[in-house]
């Protein structure tokens, strides 16, 4: 062991250039899954802030006909709700919005429409001092003109939309909906200022007012359509949803009435389970397509020893040394050099992996958008999760492992006498 | 069989494939040698001399006929059992030295101890006396790029007899060396057969060495031409 461990320190092209290969191969691995998983969970993310929460509560009639906004279907006494889950759920922030369709009417100096178009509206608890909702959909980055709601009354609206209908902050429109008794609803806003989303369907025509005002305007006196809950790690988990599911039902779970709330996971709302699967199964399919170029690599550079090896091979076999020990010492060489690869692969691996998730990169260059919107982050973040730290030694070890047997069945199959041919030669 | 030969063979034919055909190397070889014989194979270049030491040595099988190696038939040894054979019995010395580069002079002549399994202080004397005997005591921590060709090829001797073997194999041991270099090698190897009493078989078609046997077995076209022993 000592005489492989000699031979293989003091031969370079054993040990390392393979060793290059493999850390190479591995840095690369693991910046990717990092690299990929950031971007996939940011849009995991995304759809989580504006539509999903990590999880979200509703009646079960308003969950069975979520697209629609039924809000006569509404949550009520929805603060109470709040504060018994919060209670029960400490880990998670919950926080209550109202989505709603409605027209905004832009009026005239005599109270005539100037202009008029459909919008969807969000309600969220822009006041309160600790519901972070601001924050949590990234309003003032993405502000085009104008300020921030900073009372009641106040809305933003998107800027496309602002422009379409020709309203600049300060001006003053009319919501027309209908209440959640199913009336008729009007309700006049002034607008603070615009946004951009950077989705073309929520830029055509999306107003934010504050939860309270929406409450009012559409006669919805402490109801709430949805209620979110966010975990507080940050990042959508089923192994965090699993049991709050369990526990909720526990708890909450009414079968009988249809107005008892339910509680839905994010994997189980918009299709978001076959995103949330590929984002896991991203880790396999970049293991294994490095797995496959690395071992192409260095099986085609020749550095797995076979072919370049059969010299030294062919006189350990005359010495003696039987053809075993000598397939099962070649293993264990590329054992030695996929692991060290391996460590070192990672470990840069890692390294830019972090930087990118503590810097990120700033796409806006490549982006139309001059200014952060709402929906595209203009930075692009590495994610590292603990999976980073060990995925590398399956491409790292399999690869090394792997080629060094194939170009070993060189060995078992040939004569020894002809290896010494080949030796002489 | 009444007889006390350490080698023998009966009948031994070797054949290789070759196109649609065979080429037959060896055609009926019946030879035997004994205890501490100081033997080479002698006759031009593909005469089969290579291909019968290969067969001596268990590095190859024989297509037809009896070779009995220290009482082992080399046609039925398994490859484990071939190997266990060669470490412990036989000892080979090769044209192109086939030194391991990277590992020292030193290390290079304990290699076969390590698979012997011989304790590390009874390696070390063991591997200083070989040195000793080839005279390298002095290169113990060099390593073989750094050596000349006579230097090479007397590590590879010291190898070869570090453990003692029954049977020295040596292929032309001399291709590769100068005259003198020849004749200082050749010396040692006279000197470990008297001393020792190990058996060598070379194969050589250089008068150096030939000079030096004392048994020639001259082979022509795959068949024993010629035994002499020459008497002193
Ligand atoms: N593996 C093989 N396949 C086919 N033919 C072979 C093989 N090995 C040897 N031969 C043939 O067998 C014959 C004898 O070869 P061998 O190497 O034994 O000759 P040699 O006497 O050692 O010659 P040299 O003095 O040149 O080393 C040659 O004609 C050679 O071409
Ligand atoms: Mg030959």
């Amino acid at each position: 062991m000592r005489f492989l461990l000699k031979g293989l320190l003091r031969d370079r092209s054993r040990s390392l250039l393979p060793v290059i290969v493999v850390a190479i191969g591995v840095m690369l691995a693991v910046f990717a899954r990092g690299y990929i998983n950031g971007i996939m969970v940011d849009m995991i993310e995304q759809t989580a802030r504006f539509s999903t929460g990590h999880v979200k509560v509703m009646t079960a009639a308003y969950a069975e006909n979520m697209d629609q906004v039924p809000n006569d279907l509404a949550l009520l006494e929805a603060s109470q709700l709040k504060a018994d889950l919060l209670k029960t759920f400490p880990d998670v922030e919950w926080v209550s919005r109202i989505k709603f369709g409605g027209l905004i009417d832009v009026p005239d100096e005599n109270g005539e429409t100037r202009s008029q178009g459909p919008a969807m509206g969000i309600g969220l608890d822009l006041f309160s001092g600790d519901s972070r909702e601001a924050a949590r959909l990234n309003l003032d980055k993405s502000l085009v003109r104008g300020a921030l709601p900073g009372t009641s009354g106040e809305v933003l609206l998107s800027e496309d939309f602002s422009r379409k209908l020709g309203v600049n902050p300060g001006e003053d429109v009319t919501l027309i909906g209908s209440t959640m008794f199913g009336s008729m609803a009007i309700h006049n806003f002034t607008v603070s200022g615009t946004v951009r989303f950077g989705n073309t369907g929520m830029d055509r025509g999306t107003v934010i007012a504050d939860l309270f005002d929406v409450q009012q305007a559409l006669d919805m006196d402490d109801a709430a359509g949805e209620i979110f809950g966010f975990f507080k790690s940050g990042y959508y988990d089923d192994e965090i949803a699993g049991p709050v599911v369990s526990a909720f039902e526990d708890k909450f779970g009414n079968e009988e009435d249809e107005y008892a709330p339910v509680l839905v996971r994010l994997r189980d709302q918009e299709g978001l389970s076959l995103y949330v699967d590929l984002t896991s199964l991203m880790g396999a399919i970049i293991i294994i397509v490095f797995m496959v170029a690395m071992s192409l690599v260095l099986w085609n550079a020749g550095l797995l020893g076979g072919l370049r090896r059969y010299g030294e091979i062919g006189i350990r076999l005359a010495i003696g040394e039987d053809k075993g020990h000598v397939y099962r010492s070649m293993i264990s060489e590329s054992v030695m050099v996929g692991l060290a690869g391996t460590i070192i692969g990672t470990a840069c691996g890692l390294g830019l992996s972090w930087l990118m998730q503590t810097y990120g990169l700033d796409i806006s260059e490549f982006t139309k958008n001059a200014t952060t919107s709402i929906m595209m982050p203009n930075v692009v973040r590495s994610r590292i999760t603990p999976p980073d730290f060990f995925i590398g030694f399956i491409p790292g070890v399999l690869s090394t492992v792997a080629g060094t047997m194939l170009a070993g069945i060189g060995v078992y199959k040939r004569k020894t006498a002809q290896l010494f041919k080949e030796l002489e030669a | 069989m009444e007889n006390n030969f350490i080698i023998q063979t009966e009948k031994l034919t070797k054949r290789f494939p070759m196109g649609k055909g065979e080429f037959t190397a060896l055609k009926g070889i019946d030879l035997g040698l004994g205890t501490g014989e100081f033997t080479g194979l002698v006759g031009p270049s593909g005469s089969g001399k290579t291909t019968l030491l290969n067969i001596i040595g268990s590095l190859d099988t024989p297509s037809e006929g009896k070779v009995i190696v220290l009482d082992h038939s080399i046609g039925s040894l398994t490859a484990k059992e071939a190997a266990r054979l060669r470490k412990e019995q036989l000892g080979f010395i090769f044209q192109s030295y086939n030194l391991l580069a990277v590992h020292t002079v030193y290390e290079n002549v304990e290699f076969p101890l390590l698979l012997l399994g011989f304790p590390a202080g009874e390696r070390r004397k063991m591997v200083m006396d070989a040195l000793e005997w080839v005279g390298l005591t002095d290169k113990v921590k060099q390593k073989p790029p750094q050596l000349s060709g006579g230097e090479c090829q007397r590590v590879a001797i010291a190898r070869a007899m570090v453990k003692k073997p029954s049977i020295v194999i040596a292929d032309e041991p001399t291709a590769n060396l100068d005259a003198a270099n020849s004749h200082n090698i050749l010396q040692t190897m006279v000197r470990l057969n008297s001393e020792l009493k190990t058996t060598f078989l070379f194969a050589t078609h250089d008068e150096k060495v030939i000079s030096y046997l004392k048994r020639k077995i001259y082979l022509l076209d795959g068949k024993v031409d010629k035994d002499e022993i020459v008497s002193n």
